[in-house]
């Protein structure tokens, strides 16, 4: 007779509670099973009878369990102490699930537990310590009254905690209780174990956790504390929980993973997991050094799934990831740079930056013929389009798309009053989008074409408009960009400085001085030209102050290289 | 919207006449067996692979309206054990786009169960796909007390130009259409139900990019715990209750969700398009069919340096086209 019983609760899938128990029996160690009322009589029956053949098998009286309410609780003190009163070799109880599995040979299990007699293992921890609890009840669990059940009757639930908060109703906790919770899975030796069922104040204690919620979590975790001589506040049941607190299950591709995790049972198991259960419940040849139970790699792949639920990845939108406005947790999936006016001013701009910065630098992503994508593509990471129809249809997924596809690499691309400007609130609340702009630059081109003066007028003053609103919502409180701004006159006066605080922002660990300039295209004669615009009535605003005598143009001005320590 | 649900019901319980039994083996469905309900229509070449591969994932029964194939599928299908098939021949219009007549079916057979709703150019792929059966899928959803399931149509092609490569029966059709786009999707909410309208992929990049609102929508609901008050009201697109429709996440965070590999462009493509034609049984006046026959004249190539070639889920969940959410 071994010094191990177990108890299990059932539900479900009793074939396989079945089959458990006799591996449990098969080494020795008695089984008490607990039956939910709610299981059909004629189940049960046929249950009771298959098992009827192994003497260590037995089964005890049943209540109805139902999830976070007292009858796990009845449950497992009358089948515990059917385990105490029938099997007297018994030292250590093991209470466990229809749907727990050994993952390692039950003598090892024995063994680890012969070797630390006095120990209990139950997960207990003070309320102001756990992280874990759902919808905010910790310490509210002890203090007030929970006659309603929170899957069934959730409004009302909630009702009741709500007028209890709000009238001040509060219950006294007994006398010499501290409220602990915990994992239900735990593993208390008889001394213990005995000690909370046959307590004289028992009947007060019954009373008081049958309207506590989820008793199941603290009932036995509170009062081990008042009679155990030594807890290890830990439970031996590998059992994950996902963030709305229900248990992550287990199936045959995580075989592997249960394997290396040296815990001795995990739960919960899909019943059809056909290779876990034959692999586990076959003879296994035992470790070569007993190992103590290291959850961590199981840990690391249900947090990383719960992070995945609850934050997701960023700036990826699909069938089942669309926040709505303001949840986005950052609109695109990684930083990119934004470049206005900059290819107006200098000549290959784009090549320069490229060289200088090793990102993908783009040209008018929102040019009205097309987007202008690095290289000349026409068709780029994910089989994005250069369509400008396509693009304008849902501007946002274009620019979330390129990101998204282009991850692993910056991109950078140039952009303007002369492009469609549907993309503007989205690149403004992007707290992933850098965007730099030489307001007024637009005017420019308008001095170097060959158009009719009157076109140039038309023409600037729709972009001055266009320029100016898109200013205004740069500017706006709901702003997460980081946007710098110049005017024309001021960012020809120190081209570097500018040019150098951006390249150190997109690619700091390349930060080095810059050795290259960009080439500046030739302004003589510019000022002359805004003042010509301003004779003919359309006041050019956004460039700064331009003198009319053209001293940009006549001097040639050498660039001062910034941050020269002499 | 209830009316408007309502409405749907009392139509396809009036269209239940037009539907014939021909081989009813609805006895043989087992209380946790999962369905799977198609209308077909002249697919006999598709039909032995689309069996084999959802037999494989675990569905244990087929459900499908043969409307007035002449191409066998109808004699196909009935010799099959786990597949009960109905015979309709009146207009696949006339039954919102067949919409009323899986309606019934699902109304009648498939409550209490999950079911899949899908075409039989449509391969349903869903986290861990390859090592667990659908029932694991749908045990899990039960738990978490979901009842729908979101998808993405993604469009597969070949090569080449899409009659370059003949397709043979009982033949996995990704052997020939191994490609597909993988960041050009466009989303938008529809507000009326609450679904997600996602359009995009190569069809809109090459037959429509000069008219992007008409191009296909590719949001799907297929997979379903049936309940007889729901119904598809837009292909499967969007159902009511609305809901059901809510198979995204709001909050940033992302909801488990899988994929339909879509085998529509091989070469019964240019056929199809031209008998639809005909017909214009279709979905807006067959419109998206008329792009297609005009435009296959030119033997369009889908396959361009950016395309993807499909290796497993796994691909599909780094690229963000489907998701594991919290089931791990």
């Amino acid at each position: 007779m071994s010094s191990l019983g177990i108890v299990m609760l059932v539900h479900t899938a009793l074939d396989r509670a079945e089959q458990v128990a006799r591996h449990w029996t098969a080494a020795g160690c008695p089984v008490v099973i607990h039956v939910d009322s709610k299981v059909a009589e004629k189940t049960y029956s046929n249950f009771v009878a298959s098992c009827a053949d192994n003497p260590l098998i037995s089964f005890s009286e049943r209540h109805t369990c139902d999830w976070g309410r007292w009858g796990i609780v009845a449950a497992s003190q009358s089948a515990s102490e059917q385990m105490l009163e029938n099997f007297p070799d018994v030292r250590h109880v093991f209470l466990s699930s229809g749907a727990c599995l050994p993952l390692r040979p039950v003598q090892e299990l024995i063994d680890y537990l012969s070797d630390r007699p006095r120990v209990d293992f139950i997960e207990s921890a003070t309320t102001a310590d756990v992280s874990w609890t759902i919808g905010g009840l910790d310490h509210e669990r002890f203090t007030l009254r929970f006659p309603f059940s929170w899957r069934n009757q959730r409004k009302l639930f909630d009702a009741y905690v709500k007028l209890q908060r709000a009238t001040g109703m509060r219950r006294r906790i007994p006398d010499g209780l501290t409220p602990h919770m915990g994992s239900q899975w735990w593993c208390l030796t008889r001394q213990t174990l005995s000690a909370i069922l046959q307590d004289p104040r028992r009947k007060i204690y019954d009373r008081y956790f049958r309207h506590v919620w989820i008793p199941d979590e603290s009932y036995f975790q509170t009062l081990a504390r008042l009679y155990s001589t030594h807890i290890e506040s830990r439970s031996l049941t590998l059992s994950k929980f996902d963030y709305q607190g229900r248990p992550h299950i287990f199936y045959d591709d995580h075989l592997q993973l249960l394997r290396r995790s040296d815990c001795f049972v995990a739960r919960k198991i899909w019943p059809r997991a056909e290779k876990l259960y034959q692999s586990f419940l076959a003879n296994q040849t035992s470790a070569m050094r007993p190992a103590e139970p290291n959850p961590g790699k199981i840990d690391r792949v249900f947090s990383k799934a719960v992070e995945r639920r609850t934050h997701g990845r960023d700036g990826l939108y699909m069938q089942s990831r669309f926040p709505r406005h303001g949840s986005e947790n950052g609109l695109t999936a990684a930083g990119y740079s934004v470049f206005q006016g900059f290819s107006d001013l200098f000549e290959e701009f784009e090549t320069w930056l490229e060289t200088a910065t090793n990102t993908r630098v783009h040209g008018r992503l929102f040019a009205p013929s097309r987007a202008e994508f690095a290289q000349g593509e026409t068709i780029t990471n994910g089989a994005l389009s250069d369509s400008a129809t396509l693009r304008d249809y849902n501007p946002k997924a274009f620019l979330s798309n390129l990101i998204w596809n282009t991850r692993g690499q910056r991109q950078c691309f140039q952009f303007g009053p002369q492009d469609t400007q549907d993309i503007n609130w989205f690149l403004a609340r992007d707290k992933n989008a850098q965007i730099s702009v030489i307001t007024g630059a637009w005017a420019i081109p308008l001095f170097r074409s060959n158009m009719n003066f009157a076109d140039i007028r038309c023409e600037a003053a729709r972009l001055q408009q266009i320029e100016s609103k898109q200013l205004e919502v740069l500017s706006s409180v709901w702003t997460k960009a980081r946007v710098r701004s110049w005017t024309l006159a001021e960012f020809i006066e120190a081209p570097m400085e500018p040019l150098q605080t951006i390249l150190d922002e997109i690619a700091p660990q390349t930060a080095r001085h810059l050795t290259e300039a960009p080439l500046m295209v030739d302004l003589a004669g510019f000022g002359q030209f805004l003042q010509n615009l301003k004779n003919q009535g359309m006041h050019p605003q956004l460039m700064g102050d331009f003198p009319v005598d053209d001293v940009f143009g006549t001097r040639t001005k050498p660039f001062r290289k910034p941050y020269l320590v002499q | 919207m209830r009316l408007r649900r309502k409405r749907r019901l009392v139509r396809c319980v009036k269209r239940r006449r037009e539907l014939k039994p021909v081989s009813t083996n609805t006895a043989a469905i087992r209380p946790d067996d999962v369905l799977l309900m198609s209308v077909v229509r002249n697919e006999k070449i598709r039909l032995p692979f689309f069996l084999e591969y959802y037999r494989k994932l675990g569905v244990n029964h087929f459900l499908f309206v043969d409307n007035d194939s002449g191409d066998g599928s109808l004699e196909f299908l009935r010799t099959q054990p786990d597949v009960s098939v109905w015979q309709t021949k009146t207009s696949y219009k006339k039954a919102g786009f067949g919409l009323d007549w899986s309606n019934y079916l699902l109304r009648n057979y498939a409550h209490g169960h999950w079911v899949l709703t899908v075409d039989p150019d449509e391969f349903f792929i869903y986290p861990f796909c390859d090592t667990r059966p659908i029932s694991a899928l749908t045990d899990w959803l039960d738990s978490c007390a979901v009842r729908s399931f979101g998808t993405m149509l993604i469009d597969m092609y070949p090569e080449g130009p899409v009659d370059d490569e003949p397709y043979h029966e009982g033949q996995d059709p990704f052997e020939i259409t191994r490609w597909f786009d993988a960041g050009n999707y466009m989303i938008s909410k529809n507000p009326e139900y609450k679904n997600l309208w996602i359009q995009g992929g190569p069809r809109a990049r090459v037959f429509f990019q000069d008219n992007p609102s008409k191009a296909p929508a590719l949001n799907k609901i297929p997979l379903v715990k049936w309940d007889r008050r729901y119904v598809y009201i837009s292909s499967t697109h969007s159902l009511l209750p609305r809901g059901l429709n809510q198979v995204y996440d709001e909050w940033g965070g992302e909801k488990t969700s899988g994929a339909l590999l879509h085998a529509k462009l091989i070469n019964t493509l240019g056929e199809k398009a031209r008998e639809e034609m005909q017909r214009n049984q279709h979905y807006r006046g067959s419109g998206e069919y008329k792009a297609y026959a005009k435009q296959l004249e030119e033997q369009p190539v889908f396959r361009c340096d950016w395309s993807e070639q499909y290796i497993n889920w796994r691909q599909l969940e780094i690229l963000g086209l489907m998701s594991k959410g919290n089931w791990a």
